[in-house]
């Protein structure tokens, strides 16, 4: 089970994940080097967590070229924004828990 | 012996239910950054605004009092192509104006970027400049052709209205207050366009003293 008993998913354990979630979800479309100007994370660090997040299927990749430069961009799937959405709620629930 | 090993175990819970409880809460401030530092530009640097605003005021006192233009007598549609000898200077003027006013803004936004850690031209600058400048084209398109026709009187309207056009709309991707001084930028506009013989005291009021009301206060509440 990859939802934790709060409801939690296990994909947004990682803060990088939520970033580049949380920037997906007010971008339409952000290309690989914009995401890592917002994270500020390495190259390789940003690739494998888009990878872990592609193979939950909760974004979507689109690959293009800007002259002749490969460029790919990310963008958030229908079933990522309502994972991450879950994800927020559980959160909030959580804290209003403990603050209670 | 007994009770305190239990006292130990339930502080011991109580911080490890805290931690978590901080965990979360940063895992939603982190969100909650990230989804405005990704769709909103908050470099722009509010003595840029001062220094435009200081620059108009210039420019409009050397308009009016040294080149001497008086755009309500130049209102007359029938006086197409007559235009004062000394137009040329005007339009020289407003271009210096135009040019050190955006050069300002782009050195002080970009140093004030730097300073966070980012970078200057990213998605949400360009953003917000490609949002900011299909008004302001549009209007600056427009100005030229009224000139070519010898309506001189309604640039400074023109001026107004497009840029505050621009303002409003580029104020979606930067700090939200930029809306209003948009929109006062209009309002200006359109009163000028009705009382043409205060148009270059309106646009001194909208491009000089608004702009450096606004960079104030964005320097007091943002940058200080």
């Amino acid at each position: 089970m990859k939802i934790s008993l709060h409801g939690l998913h296990k994909a947004f354990e990682s803060r990088v994940r939520l970033g580049i979630m949380s920037a997906l979800t007010v971008n339409e479309l952000l290309d690989f080097n914009s995401l890592k100007d917002y994270l500020n994370v390495t190259d390789g660090n940003l690739a494998s967590h888009l990878k872990a997040l592609e193979k939950e299927k909760f974004i979507e990749v689109q690959k293009s070229f800007v002259g002749r430069k490969p460029n790919t961009s990310y963008a958030a799937s229908k079933l990522g924004r309502k994972a991450f959405n879950d994800h927020l709620n559980a959160l909030e629930q959580l804290i209003k828990n403990v603050t209670e | 012996m007994r009770g305190s090993r239990r006292h130990i175990n339930f502080e011991l819970q109580s911080t490890f239910n805290m931690k978590k409880e901080q965990d979360y809460f940063r895992d939603l401030v982190e969100i909650r950054s990230m989804m405005e530092r990704s769709s909103k530009f908050l470099s722009l640097s509010g003595w840029a605004g001062v220094m435009a605003g200081i620059y108009a005021l210039i420019g409009s006192y050397l308009a009016y009092y040294v080149l001497d233009f008086r755009p309500e007598e130049l209102s007359d549609p029938s006086a197409t192509a007559i235009l004062p000898d000394n137009f040329g200077q005007v339009v020289l003027l407003a271009l210096v104006m135009l040019i050190l006013a955006i050069s300002t803004a782009i050195f002080l936004s970009s140093k004030n970027a730097i300073a966070k850690g980012e970078k200057a031209w990213n998605a949400t600058s360009k953003r917000m400049i490609y949002n900011m400048a299909v008004p302001l084209i549009t209007g600056g398109l427009l100005i030229l052709i009224f000139i070519s026709k010898g309506w001189i009187s309604w640039i400074i309207p023109l001026s107004l209205i497009f840029y505050g056009l621009s303002l409003y709309n580029a104020s979606k991707f930067t700090f939200g207050l930029l809306k209003y001084l948009g929109l006062i930028q209009i309002g200006l506009g359109l009163v000028a366009a009705c009382l043409i013989e205060y148009a270059v005291l309106l646009w001194a009021i909208g491009f000089g003293v608004f702009h450096i009301i606004y960079g104030v206060y964005m320097h007091i509440r943002y940058e200080r």
